[in-house]
């Protein structure tokens, strides 16, 4: 993307959420959220267990339907949108990134053919350009192309996970969700797996929601925070002016409990 | 003769009009399977029960039934299945496909040209085609539904990378009239072009999975597949050694414990047509007894 | 280029029985193109909140605060990211990097940022990390196995590598030997000549006499002892 484009396309938001909210019976699961998503965006989401940041991002991306509010993606509205829409949408131009990638890949299809799979699923039918472009999405996370027909059980968390970011980005989506993307994956690959996130915002002017609980990741990767609690947003701000002057007693609380290295 | 202890047919008549119901509404609905309530049949699982219903459901007594079983009309599951439907129903049976009004098939398609008077009834043991790949039978519903089927391709993908061709040769998933993928049960994919364009109703039956789905006259049937790896319809490279037949789906014959080998056409009846025709193949003449 | 009126700050410590401490009160200042100001005043006076102030890092209670034609203190998010990438650089005592990325991906990334090609970038990150006398075998490896003088190095190189039209520098020349501070001083210099405005503290009293034009004393913005 070019500099004249990437400022173009700046001047709408890609996301709109107005008032979401979602119940489980008498129980809140997200509250009144509202915010705008901007393209080439990071917005992270912080809050404890429970705080309603994973059912706000299975409201946005459909997985849930929300009792009120309104969620707009570019012109269109997301809730009002016929099931096939947002199906279409969803393996196209949206893309999700699960904690767990065990849950989200084939595990009995080859490394190729999870890559594969959203672009024969939009209309690929050119195995030769199909196989072109699993590997080089395999090169891009750092996978090695002589693994392309192995499967993913052979494969180490951390490259399962990059796995699934390449099965997710091959259609090149314009948003992605992510709901804990480093979780439970060691540090040194974690590292890895961040600075490919951040080439791959920067390169493909990606808009990120990325969930977490990991303060550290949010402060090298998203431009804009969100705390959650207890189904509320209680604070939202630039990343870095919430970590450093945060305004609320529970993300005082918050910052304040982090470990130092 | 009719055995008098039993209904038309074996199944009662509200069960034959509710299959009918699901039959028509396969018809209607190209390629898409439909539910039914399907019933213990006095035959097993994997016997063919669910086209012995769908077969109950279309014979009137003036029918002319043709039973075959990979082809061949004198294997121990279409013997079965005749002599049912000869005692049940009273209809009559033929060998020949050309005399046929009704015939249920396992894993086949006659090499002679059927005709719009005709009905063809197959035999599923696996009726859905995503199957294998996602086994929620709530998600391929879906699927369906949203003509969501990249997954399909992800199946003849995985053969390619794995065999350097799509090795996938019996039940080759079909797209029907550019809507619903299908199963077309375990013929060979040498069989498959004739799905297409077929002047006979073409019905699928499977009894386990409850399910039943359908072809009518001169639907358009294609086989998966990529543009730089097209479907191809193979068969042995070789004549039938009894008659001769260049053009027909081949079964392979040990005949000995040197491994001496004979290709005979599958589909028994069409060889014995070509050889009361006066073809003849490269066996043929030394051994003139199998002719009996 | 910056301009402060009347700016205050404090600061609310909900967790230690709503603590209200009040930091700065009728701040003004301002900064022209090509010109330096060093913020002066004992530690503690409030010269590293102002600048981060100035960077939109800590938000402001009241007043206005005019980097170019954005008010920090009442931006969006968004524009104070505009702000950041094109227009406010910082160069902070502290590397804050993603562990593992190459040293000259860090000085290139504010350039890829704003879409330079990546030859481009890296060619500007290597032209700034041989001025500034980092070995080029330690271009491939990740700054946050540095010294400090060299994380210091790297965070200065990153800080110059696009042609920011205001710069916050906080103790550019901290840690520095004397080599690598006349470099630091050169760059401020040459950032001054093509106009940058530019706040910053010096410790190093010869280095603020040296480029900056004006001091201004930031214990004249703290409040009042009555609050």
């Amino acid at each position: 993307m070019t500099v004249m484009e990437n400022i173009s396309a700046l001047n709408t938001p890609l996301l709109q959420v107005d008032g979401l909210t979602k119940r489980y019976g008498a129980r809140i699961g997200c509250a009144d959220v509202s915010f705008d998503l901007w393209p080439g965006e990071v917005l992270g989401i912080v809050g404890e267990s429970g705080s309603g940041k994973s059912t706000l991002l299975s409201c946005l991306a459909g997985h849930q339907t929300p009792d009120l509010g309104r969620v707009r993606y570019e012109d269109r509205d997301v809730l009002a949108m016929a099931e096939t829409e947002r199906r279409r949408l969803s393996r196209t131009d949206w893309a999700y990134v699960h904690q767990n990638p065990r849950d989200w890949l084939r595990m009995g299809v080859s490394a190729g053919g999870n890559v594969g799979e959203r672009l024969m699923a939009i209309g690929g039918r050119h195995y030769g350009q199909i196989r072109e472009t699993a590997t080089d999405w395999l090169g891009r996370v750092e996978i090695a192309s002589d693994r392309i027909d192995d499967r993913p059980s052979a494969f180490s968390g951390g490259m399962q996970q990059r796995l699934q970011i390449a099965r997710n980005l091959v259609t090149s989506p314009r948003l992605v969700f992510m709901d804990e993307p480093t979780g439970g994956l060691d540090v040194s690959v974690q590292a890895r797996l961040l600075d490919l996130l951040r080439g791959l915002v920067r390169d493909l002017g990606l808009s990120v929601i990325i969930v977490t609980h990991d303060l550290a990741v949010v402060r090298l990767l998203a431009h804009r925070l969100m705390v959650m609690k207890s189904g509320r947003v209680v604070e939202q701000g630039l990343t870095d002016q919430v970590l450093d002057d945060p305004q609320h007693a529970y993300t005082q609380l918050l910052v304040s409990s982090v470990l130092q290295v | 003769m009719t055995d008098q202890s039993y209904n038309f047919a074996y199944l009662d008549e509200q069960t034959k009009r509710m299959i009918r119901r699901a039959i028509l509404k396969g018809i209607a609905v190209p390629g898409y399977q439909v539910p039914f309530a399907s019933r213990e049949m006095p035959m097993p699982y994997g016997w063919g029960t669910g086209g012995v219903q769908v077969t109950a459901a279309c014979l009137v007594p003036e029918d002319r039934l043709k039973v075959i079983d990979q082809g061949a009309d004198d294997t121990t599951n279409a013997v079965s299945i005749r002599k049912f439907f000869a005692r049940t129903a009273g209809v009559a049976t033929t060998e020949r496909t050309d005399e046929a009004t009704v015939i249920q098939t396992r894993h086949r398609i006659p090499e002679t040209p059927l005709t719009p008077d005709q009905i063809l009834v197959y035999q599923v043991p696996i009726p859905e085609p995503l199957r294998f790949l996602e086994p929620r039978e709530s998600e391929t519903r879906k699927m369906h539904e949203l003509e969501e089927y990249g997954l399909m391709h992800v199946k003849l993908y995985e053969d390619i990378a794995r065999h350097g061709q799509i090795a996938t040769s019996y039940a080759y998933p079909v797209r029907v009239e550019g809507r619903y993928v299908m199963d077309p049960s375990p013929i060979p994919k040498f069989d498959n072009p004739k799905l297409s364009g077929c002047p006979a109703i073409q019905l699928f039956g499977a009894g386990r999975e409850q399910r039943i789905y359908a072809l009518p006259p001169w639907t358009e049937v294609v086989s998966l597949d990529f543009d730089d790896h097209p479907f191809e319809a193979s068969k042995a490279a070789h004549d039938c050694d009894l008659c001769g037949a260049g053009h027909s789906y081949l079964d392979e014959v040990i005949t000995d414990d040197q491994g001496t080998r004979m290709f005979v056409c599958s589909d028994t009846d069409f060889c014995a047509g070509r050889r009361e025709a006066g073809h003849q193949g490269r066996l043929w003449a030394s051994q003139p007894e199998a002719a009996e | 280029m910056i301009q402060i009126e009347n700016l205050s700050k404090y600061f609310t410590m909900h967790n230690q029985g709503g603590a209200v401490i009040p930091v700065m009160a009728e701040a003004f200042l301002t900064v022209a193109s090509g010109e330096c100001v060093g913020l002066t005043g004992q530690s503690g006076a409030g010269k590293s909140t102002l600048m981060r102030m100035v960077y939109g890092n800590y938000l402001s209670a009241g007043g206005s605060l005019r980097v170019g034609d954005v008010d920090v203190a009442t931006a969006s998010p968004r524009a104070i990211i505009q702000l950041r990438r094109e227009t406010l650089g910082y160069v902070s005592q502290f590397l804050r990097v993603v562990p593992r990325v190459s040293t000259l991906d860090v000085v290139a990334e504010p350039l890829l940022v704003l879409g330079a090609a990546r030859d481009q970038a890296r060619d500007r990150a290597a032209d700034l990390l041989t001025r500034l006398n980092i070995p080029q075998r330690l271009w491939p490896l990740s700054p946050t196995t540095f010294s400090g003088g060299e994380q210091q190095r790297v965070n200065i190189a990153r800080g110059f590598a696009h042609a920011y039209p205001a710069l916050l520098l906080d103790e550019p020349t901290a840690s520095l030997d004397a080599a690598n501070r006349e470099v630091v001083l050169t760059l401020i210099e040459e950032a001054k000549a093509r106009g940058a405005a530019i706040l910053g503290i010096f410790h190093d009293e010869p280095a603020r006499e040296r480029v900056c034009d004006r001091l201004v004393d930031v214990t004249g913005f703290t409040p009042r002892v009555a609050a």
